[in-house]
């Protein structure tokens, strides 16, 4: 979905725990994800804190957007 | 664990289409290879990730798409696993059951290259049948979209492979193999929760998304963007199917369909959560 998306311009990051599947499929902008069953979560914090930690994940993503790539980049920082 | 059980050989699957089981399998079957010298074979369908990702480096044993295929499957690996397990001669692909690895062997045929090519050639002008001794390769990339200059201007839609939906799933999306996809309002949506959303995917334990399903879309933190004008606007609707062995060719047309709306409807860029 993420190719077919990107092929009319639209920019895509994907967010995806495994982050080689997501090379493999073609994603030009990658964003690791927690974990298969809560990409953007983790049940073991606190509601609050977890919040933080998916706004984070958001906010990096986003950050992803705004930065022109040549070829598929992991945006792991 | 396999060394201390002085394995002979690994067969690691079937994995089918599930991509994450193939991935393993993959992952697992090339580091015992490698470390221990051991033979492996492992089998999945020609669509799952781990065939890309490892095709050059393994025997794959090409299967059909689900565990339906179990009763052809396991006869046709445990042929070639005897075979490599004795060292004999492998043969090519379509001969043995396993997907092509991009390895070019030389061997001698009668007829010399000149001759044959030309024999190719009659054939296709004449809309005969031939077989290319070379298939070209498919390169599959997409450009990049180019970035977003401001985000507190751009309008971001959310879309997922992660099934998520509202709760009772009412356009009842397949928890594997997704023949559709939805597209949900959530214009007056600030947060998921437990009563109002779900995951309809197979492929995952789905109880920490089900008390949250923020967890894999994150509708409750890009509303909160939203609000504090990081981001122009939340696309009115997302986008979900169910990536659980859901073939190429079904999430190609959903994205190339919705896509359309998205056009139409100005967005800017398009988060895509997977799990």
């Amino acid at each position: 979905m993420v190719k077919a998306i990107e092929r009319s311009g639209i920019p895509v990051v994907h967010i995806a725990t495994v982050v080689p599947i997501s090379l493999t499929v073609g994603a030009n902008r990658i964003v690791p994800a927690i974990a298969i069953p809560h990409p953007l979560g983790n049940p073991a914090l606190d509601p609050a804190e977890e919040k933080k930690l998916r706004r984070r994940i958001v906010e990096r993503a986003l950050h992803a957007l705004t930065v022109e790539v040549t070829e598929q980049t992991v945006f792991d920082k | 664990m396999i060394k201390a059980q002085n394995a002979d050989m690994l067969i690691a699957g079937p994995a089918f289409n599930a991509g994450r089981y193939g991935a393993a399998c993959g992952t697992i079957s090339k580091f015992v290879q490698d470390e221990l010298g051991i033979p492996v074979v492992t089998a999945m369908y020609i669509e799952n990730p781990g065939v890309d990702m490892y095709r050059k480096d393994l025997y794959i044993i090409e299967t059909g798409n689900s565990a339906a295929a179990m009763r052809t499957a396991v006869p046709a690996v445990a042929k070639f696993a005897v075979k490599l397990a004795e060292g004999a001669t492998i043969g090519r692909p379509a001969e043995e059951g396993y997907i092509e690895r991009g390895i070019r062997r030389n061997v001698f045929v009668d007829k010399i290259g000149a001759q044959r090519a030309v024999e190719m050639l009659v054939s296709k002008l004449n809309d005969q049948p031939f077989e290319t001794e070379y298939p070209m390769p498919v390169f599959d990339h997409v450009a990049p979209g180019k970035a977003i200059k401001d985000l507190s201007k751009a309008k971001i839609a959310l879309v997922t492979s992660g099934g998520i939906v509202p709760k009772g799933n009412p356009d009842r999306i397949e928890s594997s193999s997704a023949s559709k996809y939805g597209k949900y309002d959530i214009e007056s949506i600030s947060d998921l929760t437990f009563e109002t959303y779900e995951t309809a995917h197979g492929g995952f334990d789905p109880v920490y998304c089900n008390d949250d399903s923020d967890r894999v879309l994150p509708v409750d933190v890009l509303r909160d963007l939203e609000k504090e004008g990081k981001i122009g606007e939340l696309y009115r609707y997302f986008y979900t199917t169910t990536g659980n062995g859901t073939s190429v060719k079904n999430s190609n047309e959903f994205a190339e369909e919705f896509t359309k709306d998205l056009i139409a409807d100005g967005v800017d860029a398009v988060i895509l959560t997977s799990t």
